[in-house]
């Protein structure tokens, strides 16, 4: 089985969202992505203060097969990018919710309404698999 | 719904993942594709090759023919079992697909052709078969296993009559024999030892589970690609098409234009690029900088030319990319490839990039 934890918001290009204390945002592929993708190989996130508008693609995941875009959840700006991905790409496979992270952002007004509870996702990935 | 091979249910029992690959159903990966590749290199891996066609010439005039029919000269085939190489080529020299030949008696000679041009080829074969007189008859009750890896060879004498065994174990590189029903050739598209074996069906769901009991692991034609580049073997359909020919496509080594009598289809066509030069040719590269080479990405050589990426992945074994690309001939140790609007750094290798487990690769 997929995970979807319930702590976290996600959308239908199967990115998640993790609210941090500080009112910045950790965002990643899910569970559900990275298996569909296969043994990641190559990954490039953000640089840090980058812009990025919702929906805009911001990171790039390569398996063995494929590249794929990532693509912003939400709008606002790139705090940091996850340095470890750049010699542990097979993190994102290992620990999608965790370690696996690929930026942080810092949200451009309140936004995010257009995000997925984990049950909406759990749908989605049910409805893609049928 | 593609095609399946008898193995199909077999496949999706062991959870793999199944894509269309040239209409039919095939396991591109099971666990992971990076394991399966490593198992390979390794010790040994399996594959359901059954979706290549196998194709049975018979007839007293069946050498002559494929010696007008195929680039390379099965006139090279001397002993029973041997194997052969070659590209088929059309009038205008490019590449109808690219084959493996066995003689197996003077009467008797079996190509084996890609599952993508399999309606093609055999609509081909056949229309020239007819003047010399010889039966073509595909072997669809025939599945195929490859078996490949350092320890392949000695797993799947295990699956042999012990009477026969000795007889395997001797066979040479390109060479097969029928052992007990099962046609065997030490053969392979990884660069690895190892064993293609082409057996009835019903036989081969049984064959594959023993051979996983010994510990080989079955393999999707994921690994199967990134083992194959890594060994520096083209694939068609990426590598060389219809409308590229041999010494554009690094196959230059597979043309027999000796001897000089002999005529062969697109010999006439390869003659005058040869006589001008191949304007262009494929090379390897390895990438230096960080990323993924991809097939079509484009390739600036120095001096002003471009190529193209035709084939290109993720080494497992070497951990960088590398790739295969067509580019204007000439000297070029240096070249840049755009990766989504950047130009990285590639050099120019000659392939195969990995052999017998090892890095050719400096």
């Amino acid at each position: 089985m997929i995970q979807v934890p319930a702590d976290l918001q996600y959308t239908k290009s199967h990115e998640w969202v993790r609210k941090l204390a500080d009112g910045t945002v950790e965002i990643g592929i899910t569970d559900h992505a990275q298996h569909e993708l296969g043994d990641l190989v190559f990954v490039e996130v953000p640089e840090k203060g980058r812009a990025l508008a919702a929906g805009e693609a911001c990171a790039v995941v390569e398996s063995v097969k494929a590249a794929s875009d990532v693509y912003a959840p939400l709008a606002g700006e790139v705090t940091a990018g996850n340095p470890e991905l750049a010699t542990k790409p097979e993190l994102i496979n290992q620990d999608a919710f965790g370690r696996g992270w690929l930026m942080r952002l810092r949200p451009a007004g309140a936004g995010g309404g257009a995000l997925l509870s984990p049950a909406q996702y759990e749908e989605l990935v049910r409805a893609e698999g049928s | 719904m593609g095609r399946r091979t008898p193995l199909y249910d077999l496949h999706v029992s062991q959870g793999a993942r199944i894509v269309d690959f040239g209409g039919w159903d095939m396991p591109v990966q099971y666990a992971s594709q990076l394991e399966e590749h490593h198992a390979v290199r390794r010790a040994a891996g399996i594959f359901d090759v059954s979706h290549m066609c196998v194709i049975d010439l018979t007839g007293t005039r069946t050498r002559e023919f494929l010696q007008y029919l195929l680039a390379n000269d099965v006139g090279k085939l001397k002993r029973a079992g041997k194997a052969l190489y070659s590209c088929m080529l059309n009038e205008a020299g490019g590449v109808l697909d690219d084959l493996i030949v066995y003689f197996l008696t003077d009467i008797w000679f079996r190509v084996v052709v890609n599952a993508g041009t399999r309606d093609k080829d055999l609509h081909w074969i056949r229309g020239h078969a007819h003047d010399f007189g010889v039966d073509v008859r595909e072997r669809a009750d025939l599945a195929m296993l490859a078996v490949q890896g350092p320890e392949a060879r000695q797993k799947t004498l295990e699956l042999i009559p012990a009477a026969e065994r000795s007889r395997a174990l001797a066979l040479a590189a390109f060479v097969g024999c029928d052992l007990a029903g099962w046609f065997i050739a030490r053969t392979g598209y990884t660069g690895e030892d190892g064993f293609e074996i082409m057996l009835p069906a019903a036989d081969a769901a049984q064959a594959w589970l023993a051979l996983n009991a010994l510990g080989v692991v079955s393999c999707g034609l994921g690994a199967r690609d990134t083992l194959r580049l890594e060994a520096g073997m083209n694939l068609y359909g990426n590598d060389m098409d219809e409308t590229t020919h041999p010494f554009e496509s690094g196959l230059g080594w597979t043309v027999a234009l000796l001897p000089a009598g002999r005529r062969f289809i697109g010999r006439e066509a390869l003659e005058r690029v040869q006589a001008r030069g191949s304007a262009r040719e494929l090379i390897g590269l390895v990438l230096e900088d960080r990323g993924v080479l991809r097939s079509h990405q484009r390739v600036m050589v120095p001096g002003g030319g471009t190529g193209e990426i035709t084939s290109g992945t993720f080494s497992p074994t070497l951990e960088r990319s590398i790739a295969f690309a067509r580019i204007p001939s000439g000297p070029v140790t240096r070249v840049e490839v755009e990766i989504r609007g950047k130009l990285l750094a590639a050099r120019s290798v000659k392939p195969p990039f990995v052999r017998a487990g090892k890095s050719l690769v400096s």
